[in-house]
């Protein structure tokens, strides 16, 4: 969906042929989201069906797109609209972390241990970048990679409050404890 | 050129069988122009450990060697001199001198080192405008934020080029963007070719390091270097 809208962001700076769009979305975003060109003419083929987009001129088979009046309004809705969390994001850290459990705590741990390490490597990365970003004044990028630094911090905290809840959680209460899934039954019981 | 080196280091807190173990064997090193932070919960050792580097305590077991000199060895003299000279600290109660204003505040470590007052005053005035801080430099800490307050302090600490920098926290009290100035600072003086040792359990700030060590229960668990090679997680190829 936010491909539709950035290139109509993109053409509202002025007209531009397909794959300008491509290498100018995928300069924006730091090549997070790799853009293939035949899904920027499938977009732009569906943008010009709902008269979002016009082609401006076509020279040697090779379109220029301009965004139109309506492409402009949709453009301010989208800006104008706060985008909707995923209420249960299908994580598949969250996902390893439930099935870990199973196997006990022991394996939570360890999952938990090298995810960290992971994740903090990955912060030290983009703080690097940030770093670059910010010799260049480059703000948009660094916004973006700001975005990333706090999703990774995020998951880190979440990381290390796992682990502190593993070494509080009273042993009867977990996978493999005999009396776990008993005691589990009576604290369930209304 | 290694700076600190901390080797199978404990230290202990009363006699058994009370005794709480702040830290339980520790080895480290840090070279010049390295920036480790060290990580981990409340009550993990980490500030235990900052204070054992800076030998503001001593070890109840292993060694501490700064700059060549093993702080266990040299007399009371001696370390002060060995900390006065080559140790800078900053931390999260920033602790400017409120009736002195910032370059004066910077000014003082020269001047209790012996250093006549304007050349001290002319050193501080130089750092300041190096580090981007001319514009607070006539200021009282009343008339800074806290973060210029914060990055005032760092330079204090550094003045008279310092080998190692200590930084307990120094965040702790800042906001977002305010912290992260203060981290660019931490930062710049160790590509400089200082050696900066942060402790702190905001992972966002660890990050700025080259080196990451965890402290649980006074053992250091786990140590994450940034990914090296081309294969970077993002690449920023402008066009």
């Amino acid at each position: 969906m936010s491909i539709r809208y950035s290139l109509l962001a993109i053409l509202d700076a002025g007209p531009r042929h397909g794959y300008a769009l491509k290498s100018e979305f995928e300069a924006a975003t730091g090549n997070v989201w790799p853009l293939n060109v035949g899904q920027v003419y499938s977009t732009l083929s569906r943008l010009e069906r709902d008269g979002l987009v016009l082609v401006a001129e076509e020279d040697d088979g090779q379109k220029t797109y301009r965004i139109s009046d309506t492409g402009r309004q949709e453009l301010r809705r989208w800006f104008g609209t706060p985008v909707v969390r995923e209420v249960v994001p299908r994580q598949e850290l969250a996902i390893k972390l439930v099935f870990a459990m199973r196997a006990g705590p022991e394996q939570v741990r360890d999952v938990v241990q090298r995810q960290l390490v992971a994740t903090m490597a990955s912060l030290q990365e983009f703080t690097k970048l940030k770093a670059t970003a910010e010799r260049d004044g480059d703000l948009a990028w660094l916004m973006m990679l700001d975005a990333l630094i706090f999703q990774a911090e995020a998951e880190a905290r979440w990381l290390e409050l796992c682990e502190a809840r593993l070494a509080r959680v009273r042993p009867e209460l977990l996978p493999g404890h005999e009396d776990a899934d008993a005691t589990r039954d009576v604290e369930r019981t209304p | 050129m290694r700076v600190l080196s901390i080797e199978r280091v404990g230290r202990r807190y009363g006699a058994p069988p009370r005794q709480v173990v702040a830290l339980d064997d520790v080895s480290l090193t840090v070279e010049a122009g390295e920036m480790l932070a060290v990580m981990g919960p409340s009550g993990s050792g980490k500030s235990t450990l900052l204070q054992l580097a800076g030998g503001l305590t001593r070890p109840t077991s292993g060694r501490v060697v700064l700059c060549g000199s093993e702080l266990g060895t040299v007399g009371e003299a001696g370390l002060s001199l060995v900390l006065r000279r080559r140790v800078g600290f900053v931390f999260q109660d920033i602790n400017l001198l409120a009736a002195l204003t910032a370059a004066e505040n910077v000014s003082l470590p020269l001047e209790l080192d012996g250093m006549r007052p304007r050349s001290a005053m002319a050193t501080a005035r130089a750092l300041l405008s190096s580090l981007g801080l001319d514009d607070v430099a006539n200021r009282l800490p009343a008339q800074m934020s806290g973060g210029q307050q914060q990055r005032v302090a760092v330079a204090r600490a550094v003045i008279g080029g310092r080998s190692l920098l200590l930084a307990d926290e120094p965040t702790g009290a800042l906001d977002s963007l305010s912290g992260e100035s203060v981290m660019q600072l931490l930062r710049a003086q160790s590509d400089d070719g200082c050696a900066v040792v942060l402790v702190t359990h905001d992972v966002r700030h660890a990050a700025w390091a080259d080196r990451l060590l965890c402290l649980r229960d006074g053992r250091l668990i786990d140590e994450v270097r940034p990914p090296a090679g081309p294969e970077s997680l993002l690449r920023k190829d402008r066009v």
